[in-house]
């Protein structure tokens, strides 16, 4: 952990984007180059920020571990995770929903519920809540196979339009809950970094008010 | 699980290599010569404890805990933590011993066992209890103690953040009137998740003004001292509620932190909730180096010893070495070889006795080797800083 430069942890992807603008907006000078270079690690020449560009789900991981100071990672791998973090601002960016889903007319023969999921830690505490003992089966991607080849009875996971079900014939049964990006911070960098994280932190929700304003 | 390979220990489980337990002496001797001025008395307790009591007391969940039954079939557990066993010892042994007590301890502490690295089943802690002393006074001496045990140790830019549960739970309470609330919002401050305690409190449909103030709290930790000071003022009603005694204290600790000069490196952060569910007032962790982690923690647990059936105010504190060692960048110089060789021959057996029998008495570091028990001498000679030969094939004395 540097004492002098900030390490941001990116989660590269589908949030990328999103989350590129929100960090223009707040007022960072990132290059041109930011969203298409290949190399993973970038300091900004004006100011004392470093940024790595890591798979979304590991960015918890670099943020908890004291590799990132900060970082952009979406609820549902925050949830996944269950990562020691602080989760300080909903930056309101790459909004989407966690749900349950899986063909119109499915009927359930099995004893027990049979669910396909990249988020097996969300699913289970979905449905232990829910007072019900499913079998989970995790998988990687392309989760809505599953329930049309007769893997599992059902999935769990995140829908943004609803275009990937619709295609693939399958119906939304449950929606468990919204999800947006948050920027998470160490704990340890937190008190070793206040003050110049307390500024990144003004500045992001200041930013993000900008585009909840913009967006309504 | 498949059969174990030779070289493999139980998961979370690790050697220690002398490299490394030399620096870890080293730290255990300075912390041990410091507790020791400060007047604290060391004390050890076994490794295995009934569930029924410290494992039911020690606040660490059921399943981080290592347990199993013992040959009478009791149902025992690797101690979890060291607090405690002490609180046992307090209530029991050391029952009639006078207030206030101030305990002190080494120990190792076993938690399972997570798959990931960083997180060991088994750490070695260094800690002090101050039992019987409900003022901030105490509360002030384990926190400069705490300080400058972190301080000796070398490790770099020594922070500390300082929160107030007791203070947490009545502000709460005040608000909502209701505990399960008020144990959720804690949860979620534990949990370091501020966007889902606003969402919280959005979803509580509590009057504007209360959810206002429970908003304002969460983002009072980015605020500095001064600021966080006034605005806790601004949270006290009335004058004889828990929360203003509570602020009463915080005041008082801040006061004190400043004439021993720590003020500057302290962080008061009201919204800090650790996660020991022991503790009732002044909580703190201690961060510095390299490492992601806080490498020390600690606060005030009044209602502890009452589970042992002796209620008395404590207050202490542990520093994990594990996590100090990794934070502290130890220089190359002072890792070097500080041992010196004698090579001697049979000749030359009572010289050589004698010269290092002179040189450890001086305090330092000899090796007595027979040269023909070395198998590749320049490999040996290079573990040295120097090397004496008494090589002669002549008697020398005797």
């Amino acid at each position: 952990m540097n004492q002098s430069v900030i390490t941001i942890a990116m989660p590269k992807g589908r949030i990328f984007g999103d989350a590129c603008r929100l960090l223009r907006n707040a007022g960072f000078q990132l290059p041109d180059t930011f969203e298409t270079t290949r190399k993973l690690i970038l300091d900004l020449e004006s100011e004392p920020f470093r940024f790595i560009l890591a798979k979304p789900v590991d960015v918890p991981t670099y943020v908890e571990y004291g590799a990132a100071d900060l970082g952009i990672s979406g609820k549902d791998v925050l949830l996944e995770s269950g990562r020691d973090v602080y989760e300080m601002v909903d930056l309101g960016i790459s909004k989407c929903h966690m749900a349950v889903a899986g063909l119109p007319a499915h009927q359930n023969h099995n004893p027990f519920l049979k669910i396909a999921t990249k988020y097996p830690n969300i699913a289970s505490d979905f449905y232990r809540r829910r007072g019900e003992q499913v079998d989970l089966i995790a998988l990687n991607g392309s989760i809505e196979l599953a329930p049309i080849v007769g893997l599992a009875d059902a999935i769990v996971d995140i829908v943004s339009t609803g275009q990937t079900l619709k295609e693939n014939g399958l119906v939304e049964y449950n929606r468990l809950l919204d999800i947006s990006s948050r920027l998470i911070v160490n704990p340890v960098s937190y008190r070793l970094k206040k003050t110049l994280i307390d500024q990144i932190v003004e500045k992001m929700i200041r930013a993000t008010e900008g585009t909840k304003i913009g967006m309504d | 699980m498949s059969q174990p390979y030779m070289f493999e220990k139980p998961l979370g489980l690790r050697d220690t290599l002398p490299r490394a337990q030399q620096e870890i002496s080293r730290l255990e001797l300075i912390f041990q010569r410091e507790l020791q001025r400060w007047g604290y008395d060391f004390i050890k307790t076994p490794a295995l404890e009934y569930a029924e009591t410290i494992g039911r007391a020690s606040a660490i969940a059921d399943n981080r805990l290592f347990k199993f039954l013992d040959a009478e079939g009791h149902p025992v557990v690797l101690r979890p933590d060291m607090t405690t066993p002490i609180a046992r010892i307090a209530a029991s042994s050391l029952r009639d011993a006078p207030l206030p007590l101030r305990l002190a301890y080494t120990a190792d502490l076993y938690r399972s066992q997570r798959k990931e690295g960083g997180h060991p089943s088994e750490f070695e802690q260094t800690g002090a209890e101050l039992i019987g002393d409900a003022t901030p006074y105490a509360d002030v001496e384990v926190i400069s103690l705490m300080m400058s045990l972190l301080e000796k140790s070398g490790l770099a830019s020594v922070r500390l953040a300082v929160g107030h549960v007791g203070f947490v739970n009545a502000f709460f309470y005040d608000l909502v009137k209701d505990k399960e609330i008020v144990k959720r919002l804690r949860n979620l401050l534990y949990n370091k998740n501020d966007v889902g305690f606003h969402e919280y409190v959005a979803s509580l449909n509590l009057p504007d003004n209360a959810s206002k103030r429970l908003n304002t709290f969460v983002d009072s930790r980015r605020m500095n001292n001064e600021e966080t000071l006034a605005y806790i003022e601004t949270l006290v009603s009335g004058s004889a509620t828990p929360v203003h005694s509570y602020y009463r204290n915080i005041l008082e600790l801040i006061h004190l932190l400043k004439l021993d000069h720590l003020e500057s490196r302290i962080d008061l952060d009201i919204t800090l909730v650790p996660h020991l569910s022991y503790y009732t007032g002044f909580v703190f962790q201690g961060f510095g180096g390299n490492l992601g982690f806080p490498v020390a923690s600690g606060g005030r647990y009044d209602d502890l010893l009452a589970k042992f059936n002796r209620p008395c105010p404590a207050t202490g504190f542990g520093i994990r070495l594990d996590r100090l060692m990794s934070a502290i960048k130890i220089p190359e110089d002072k890792r070097a070889k500080r041992k010196s060789a004698v090579i001697y021959n049979r000749e030359n057996a009572g010289t050589a006795m004698r010269f290092a029998a002179e040189e450890r008495e001086k305090g330092r570091a000899v090796v007595l080797q027979h040269a023909d028990g070395i198998d590749n001498p320049d490999q040996f000679e290079q573990q040295f800083e120097t090397v004496n030969y008494f090589l002669d094939r002549t008697e020398t004395g005797e």
